[in-house]
C-alpha cells in the first residue's frame, strides 16, 4: 500500500470526504437564511403562530427548573421551602407547555399544515407528543408523596394488562425515576429539534387554496402539463 | 402528446411578498413570558404535595382492616394473591379476545403475598414467644393445613360486616384458624410501631439499596387505606380521577381522552354485575382495551395526513379563513 500525499494547495473536490459530504448536505438542506430566518412570507400574520415558539419556552422551563430539582435529590421538596417553590415551578411550567402544545396541535390541524410535504414535520409533532405524555408520566410517578402512590398503584394495572409492565415497572422508582430524569427528556429535546429543523427546512405551510392546482392533502400531487 | 410532470406547489418555494421577522428575538421574548408565568403560578399557587402514605398509618388509622387484609393475604383472596403476571400465578391477568399479553410476558417482578407481606417480615424480626410458635405452625404445615386455616379465619372475619362492609373483629366466631390469628395480631402490631414500613422495605432482594416499591404498592392497595384516600381525593378512576390532583390542582388533563374510556358503562361494570355479561366482560378487559383503542388512536393521529377525508375536515371545516384572513383579504383586493 502506498500512501497517497495530497498537495496542500489542492482542496478535496467536493463530496470526496464523509465530513465533506455531510457538510454539503447540511448547507444544502439548511441554509443559514432558512435556519435563521429574518422574513417570513406575509401570510405568516396569525397568533396561532406563536404557539410553537411558546411551547419550546415552555420545554425550557420546564427543563431548567427539572434541572435545579436534581441538584438536591427528590427528599429536597418535600422539607425545603425553596424546594418546594422549584417543584411549582416544574408543575405548573409542564402545565404551560402541554397547553401551549395542545393549541399548537389543533392549529396545526385546522390549518393542514401537512401540506406540501410536510408530513414529516405533522408526525414528529405527534411523536413530541407521545413521549411528552410519557415524560408527564413518569414524572407523576416518582412525586415520592401519597399522589404517585396513588398514580402507581392504578396505572400498572393498565400496563401490566398490555404486557408492558412485565418490563416498564411503575411501582419501581429507580426505573420511573431514571426514565423520567434522562431518557425520555433526552427523547423529546432530539425530537423536538428534529421537528423544529424540519420547519426550518420545508418554510412556513402556505394558506389552504393560495394555489389554483394545490392537491387537497399531502400526498395528492396536481398533474400539471408542462 | 406533452410530458405530464407532478408538482405540488404547497411545496414549492413562496414567490408572493414577505414580512419583517426576527426569531431570535420572537423566542427570547416567549422565554421571558413562560418563565414570568410559571414564576407567577408557581408563587401564587404553590403545587401539591401530600405526604406519602405509610403502613403505620394504615394500621394506626384503620386497625381491623389492616388485621383483615392481613388474613386475605395468608388466605390468598386479596386482589394481589389472584393478580397473575407479572407478580405470580395467581391469576390469569386480562386477555382481549385470544391475545393475553399479561402472560404471554410472564412472571417478571415476583410477589407472594402470603410469604413477602406476612410470613417473611415477621420472621426477619423479633417476636414474642407465641408469635414465634405460631410462626413455626405455620411454616411446618401443609400448603393444604395453610389454607384451610386461613379461608376459614378469613370467612368468619369477612361474616362479621355489616351492610356497610365495617368489620366487627369482636364478633368473630370461634374456629380451627390455627396460627393465622396470632400471625395477622403481630403483623398489626409491628404496623403500627412503625416497624413494619421499615422491614418490608430491607427484605428487597438487593438489600441495602432499595428503589423497588412493588410490595408496598400491592399491599397496600389490597387494603381500604389507599382506596379511601383516592375516593377522598377524587381521584377514582371512574370519576375522571386520572387527569385530577390531589387538592384542587390540575393534574394530566391531557389524559382526557385515556379518561374519557373508563366513563362509558360498557367499560364500568357495577361490582354486581352478571359475571357473563357483555358489560361485564367487556369490563374485566377495559385496561387492555382501553390501552389498544388508544394505541389505534395516536397511530391514527400519525398517519392523519394521509388519511382520506379526515385530511381534508380542514377545508370543510373553513377555520383556516380566519388564521389566514389577512391574506385572503389581500388577494381578494
Ligand atoms: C414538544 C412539542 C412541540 C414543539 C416544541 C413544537 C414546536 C414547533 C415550532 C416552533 C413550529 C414553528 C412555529 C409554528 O408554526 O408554530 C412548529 C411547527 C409545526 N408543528 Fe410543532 N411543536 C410541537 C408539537 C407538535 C405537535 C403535537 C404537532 C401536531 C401533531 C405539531 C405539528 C406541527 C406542524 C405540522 C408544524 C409546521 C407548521 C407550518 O409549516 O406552518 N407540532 N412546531
Amino acid at each position: 500500500m502506498t500512501a497517497e500525499v495530497e498537495s496542500h494547495t489542492v482542496a478535496p473536490a467536493p463530496g470526496d470526504t464523509w465530513t465533506g459530504k455531510l457538510r454539503d448536505r447540511v448547507v444544502r438542506e439548511l441554509p443559514p437564511d432558512k435556519l435563521l430566518p429574518d422574513r417570513q412570507p406575509s401570510y405568516v400574520g396569525s397568533w396561532i403562530y406563536v404557539f410553537g415558539v411558546l411551547t419550546i419556552a415552555a420545554l425550557l422551563v420546564v427543563v431548567a427548573t427539572g434541572v435545579v430539582l436534581t441538584l438536591e435529590g427528590p427528599e429536597w421538596y418535600h422539607i425545603s421551602d425553596v424546594g418546594h417553590f422549584f417543584n411549582s415551578l416544574h408543575f405548573w411550567s409542564v402545565q404551560l407547555f402541554f397547553i401551549f402544545m395542545v393549541v399548537h396541535l389543533w392549529g396545526k390541524f385546522w390549518m393542514a399544515a401537512w401540506r406540501g410535504r410536510r408530513a414529516m414535520t405533522w408526525i414528529t409533532g405527534v411523536v413530541s407528543f407521545i413521549v411528552s405524555l410519557a415524560t408527564a408520566f413518569t414524572g407523576y410517578l416518582m412525586q415520592t408523596n401519597a399522589d404517585s402512590q396513588w398514580i402507581t398503584f392504578e396505572a400498572k394495572d393498565g400496563l401490566n394488562a398490555v404486557g408492558i409492565g412485565a418490563w416498564f415497572n411503575v411501582t419501581s422508582l429507580g426505573q420511573t425515576m431514571l426514565l423520567h430524569v434522562c431518557t425520555l427528556p433526552l427523547v423529546v429535546g432530539l425530537i423536538v429539534v428534529l421537528h423544529v429543523l424540519l420547519v426550518r427546512k420545508r418554510g412556513v405551510v402556505p394558506p389552504i387554496d393560495a394555489f389554483k392546482n394545490e392537491p387537497a392533502a399531502a400526498s395528492d400531487t396536481a398533474e400539471v402539463a408542462s | 402528446m406533452s410530458k405530464t410532470k407532478k408538482v405540488d406547489p404547497a411545496a414549492a418555494p413562496w414567490q408572493g411578498p414577505w414580512r419583517k421577522y426576527d426569531i431570535l428575538k420572537e423566542g427570547v421574548i416567549a422565554l421571558i413570558v413562560v418563565a414570568l408565568l410559571s414564576v407567577g403560578l408557581a408563587g401564587v399557587f404553590s403545587s401539591p404535595d401530600e405526604k406519602a402514605l405509610t403502613f403505620q398509618g394504615w394500621a394506626t388509622s384503620a386497625p381491623d382492616n389492616f388485621f383483615a387484609t392481613t388474613v386475605g393475604e395468608l388466605a390468598g383472596t386479596t386482589e394481589s394473591a389472584g393478580y397473575g403476571p407479572p407478580y405470580n400465578e395467581g391469576g390469569d391477568g386480562v386477555s382481549v379476545g385470544p391475545l393475553n399479553m399479561q402472560k404471554l410476558m410472564g412472571v417478571r417482578n415476583p410477589v407472594n403475598p402470603a410469604d413477602d407481606f406476612v410470613i417473611t417480615p415477621l420472621s426477619s424480626s423479633q417476636q414474642s414467644q407465641e408469635t414465634v410458635d405460631a410462626l413455626k405452625a405455620w411454616k411446618d404445615a401443609s400448603a393444604d393445613q395453610q389454607a384451610a386455616w386461613a379461608t376459614a379465619f378469613d370467612d368468619a372475619v369477612q361474616a362479621t360486616a355489616d351492610e356497610e362492609g365495617v368489620l366487627d373483629l369482636t364478633k368473630v366466631e370461634e374456629g380451627d384458624y390455627g396460627p393465622v390469628p396470632v400471625l395477622a395480631k403481630a403483623l398489626t402490631d409491628m404496623a403500627t410501631s412503625g416497624a413494619y414500613d421499615g422491614v418490608l422495605l430491607a427484605q428487597d432482594p438487593n438489600g441495602f439499596y432499595q428503589m423497588d416499591h412493588t410490595k408496598q404498592i400491592l399491599f397496600m392497595g389490597d387494603g381500604s387505606y389507599l382506596d379511601d384516600f383516592g375516593t377522598v381525593q377524587n381521584l377514582q378512576g371512574n370519576t375522571w380521577g386520572m387527569m385530577n390532583e390531589t387538592g384542587s390542582y390540575p393534574g394530566q388533563a391531557w389524559l382526557w381522552l385515556y379518561s374519557f374510556w373508563y366513563q362509558l358503562p360498557v367499560f364500568n361494570a357495577p361490582d354486581d354485575a352478571d359475571p357473563a355479561s357483555m358489560t361485564a366482560q367487556l369490563s374485566g378487559s377495559a385496561d387492555a382495551l382501553i390501552f389498544y383503542i388508544m394505541g389505534l388512536l395516536t397511530i391514527l393521529l400519525v398517519l392523519l395526513p394521509f388519511i382520506p377525508g379526515v385530511r381534508s375536515i380542514p377545508k370543510w371545516i373553513p377555520l383556516h379563513k380566519l388564521i389566514w384572513r389577512d391574506y385572503y383579504r389581500s388577494i381578494r383586493g
